[in-house]
């Protein structure tokens, strides 16, 4: 398989008939997954699909950000979604999956932590950010980027009464978002490089780069992964992909 | 206070509008979505395939082993992920209450998993669960004698009730919850707890009230089978 898409590739095309900087389509956002959830959302990438939620909690600050909310970030590559997973505590794949879309958030400024500050140094907003994967298609880790700024996006503030959470009853308030961070993966197969890999082409990869995009165009967290290196052309190359290849995901989240 | 009328305005032995729907994971072998009501739960079976770890494998026959999950936001306050005791209880029982209609035999040395997650729950999660779990399993070819259907019955303040909600569940008068599962071929009851105060005659007449429902809920299941099916021959 490796050597078909490879060969493929160097023809100037993909085995799904895609162009090299393009997502697969359609790229569906859905809302309201969860209604005991303060926000939720789900993402189809193709037939890859991941659904995140937003729990809202109150606690002390860390001493390090006294005036500011705080944000965690986790995610389960459920058994449902692959014959590759199985239940159990989250092994290298699943953590590391977490921590990259955890950092694109964070390192964007997308969310406005200051105003989730109730009072300095005493109490503040956390919110909690939990990624689920349905069907692995190949990409997760795009799809659970999208999800999970998708749920803040749709994420309100619950109501809170002496400093006490009501389970249950929420607020009109929005969780202050500046704009969103979108991530875009680009694989290497062989000598190419392609955005939003299929499972085929996942499995052929060799390396890849998943790069944080904020509104601007300017970029907020990258992290490579796979086994074999890249050059710096092709890391230039592949920020430019993925720099072009968020902008049609900004307008399916609007 | 003698409960005279549901909070939802359904009759005591009506059962809340449900929906399923079958194939939901295209990477699964079997796949399915059951909701009643408020309450949503999502299965995939993979299988047959190897058992790990190794010693569980049985030449006699598959291994059936399943996992029930809440997924931390489909609870009013965040449920921590990972297993918990009141999960690895109901992953047994979902277990036990599955395998009657289940003919592994032919499956020596492997093994069938079954994966329950609840995304959204508002009471009768593991009832959702195993009605999901079912059509999962027929989803995936496995060979079965029926179905198995599944409801929560039980007792809010004085009256029998069918399919609880959580206001029900959280009834100031208390409540008791009466989950049970069964093959409406056979009659066979696979799945019956229960915590709370009931006589047994009050028993008896809720299970009564359940095996009905399990009627309703079965044509539920099938015609979600039905429809996957009819729509891939068009």
């Amino acid at each position: 398989m490796k050597k078909y898409i490879e060969a493929v590739l160097l023809n100037g095309e993909r085995i799904d008939g895609r162009k090299f900087e393009e997502f697969r389509k359609p790229v569906e956002v859905s809302y309201d997954v969860s209604n005991k959830a303060e926000g939720s959302a789900r993402v189809k990438i193709g037939k890859t699909e991941v659904i995140a939620g937003v729990k809202m909690d109150v606690g002390t600050p860390y001493p390090d950000s006294a005036d500011r909310g705080n944000l965690m970030m986790g995610a389960e590559r459920l058994p449902v979604s692959s014959p590759e997973f199985l239940p159990g505590p989250p092994n290298a794949e699943t953590i590391e999956l977490a921590r990259i879309v955890d950092r694109g958030i964070r390192e964007s400024g997308m969310i406005d932590l200051k105003k989730l500050c109730i009072r300095e140094g005493e109490l503040v907003w956390n919110i909690i950010v939990d990624i689920y994967t349905i069907n692995d298609d190949g990409n997760l880790i795009d799809a659970s980027a999208l999800a999970a700024v998708a749920a803040l996006k749709n994420a309100v503030l619950p109501e809170l009464v002496n400093d006490r959470v009501q389970w249950g009853k929420f607020t009109k308030t929005k969780v202050p978002l500046n704009f969103e961070a979108i991530n875009a993966t680009v694989y290497k197969i062989g000598k190419e490089l392609v955005i939003d890999a299929n499972r085929d082409e996942e499995a052929a990869a060799d390396a890849r780069l998943s790069v944080s995009v904020s509104e601007t165009g300017s970029v907020h967290a990258m992290q490579k992964g796979g086994r074999i290196g890249m050059s710096i052309d092709e890391i230039d190359k592949a920020i430019g992909m993925a720099i072009e290849a968020v902008k049609p995901l900004r307008e399916v989240l609007k | 206070m003698p409960y005279d009328k549901r909070f939802d305005g359904r009759k005591f032995e009506e059962v809340r509008e449900m929906e399923g729907k079958v194939g939901i994971i295209p990477r699964a072998d079997g796949s399915a979505m059951f909701r009643t009501g408020k309450t949503i739960a999502i299965a995939a079976v993979y299988g047959p395939r190897k058992v790990l770890p190794a010693f569980m494998q049985n030449p006699k026959g598959g291994v059936l082993k399943c996992v029930y999950d809440l997924l931390s936001f489909s609870v009013t306050e965040r449920k921590r992920p990972g297993p918990s005791r009141r999960s690895t209880e109901i992953s047994k029982v979902t277990a036990d209450s599955l395998a009657p209609v289940l003919d592994l035999t032919k499956f020596s040395y492997l093994g069938v998993d079954v994966y329950v997650y609840i995304t959204q729950a508002d009471a009768g999660t593991r009832a959702a669960g195993i009605n999901a779990a079912a059509m999962a399993l027929a989803d995936a070819g496995m060979p079965m004698k029926d179905l198995i259907t599944s409801i929560a019955v039980g007792k809010v303040s004085d009256k029998i009730v069918v399919d609880l909600d959580k206001d029900e569940e959280d009834h100031e008068d208390g409540a008791t919850d009466l989950p049970m599962a069964m093959s409406t071929r056979t009659g066979e009851i696979t799945l019956l707890q229960m915590d709370g105060n009931m006589t047994q005659k009050e028993i008896k007449e809720a299970v009564e009230m359940g095996m009905k429902a399990c009627i309703e809920i079965k044509k539920v299941q099938v015609e979600a089978l039905k429809a996957k099916y009819t729509e891939a021959g068009k």
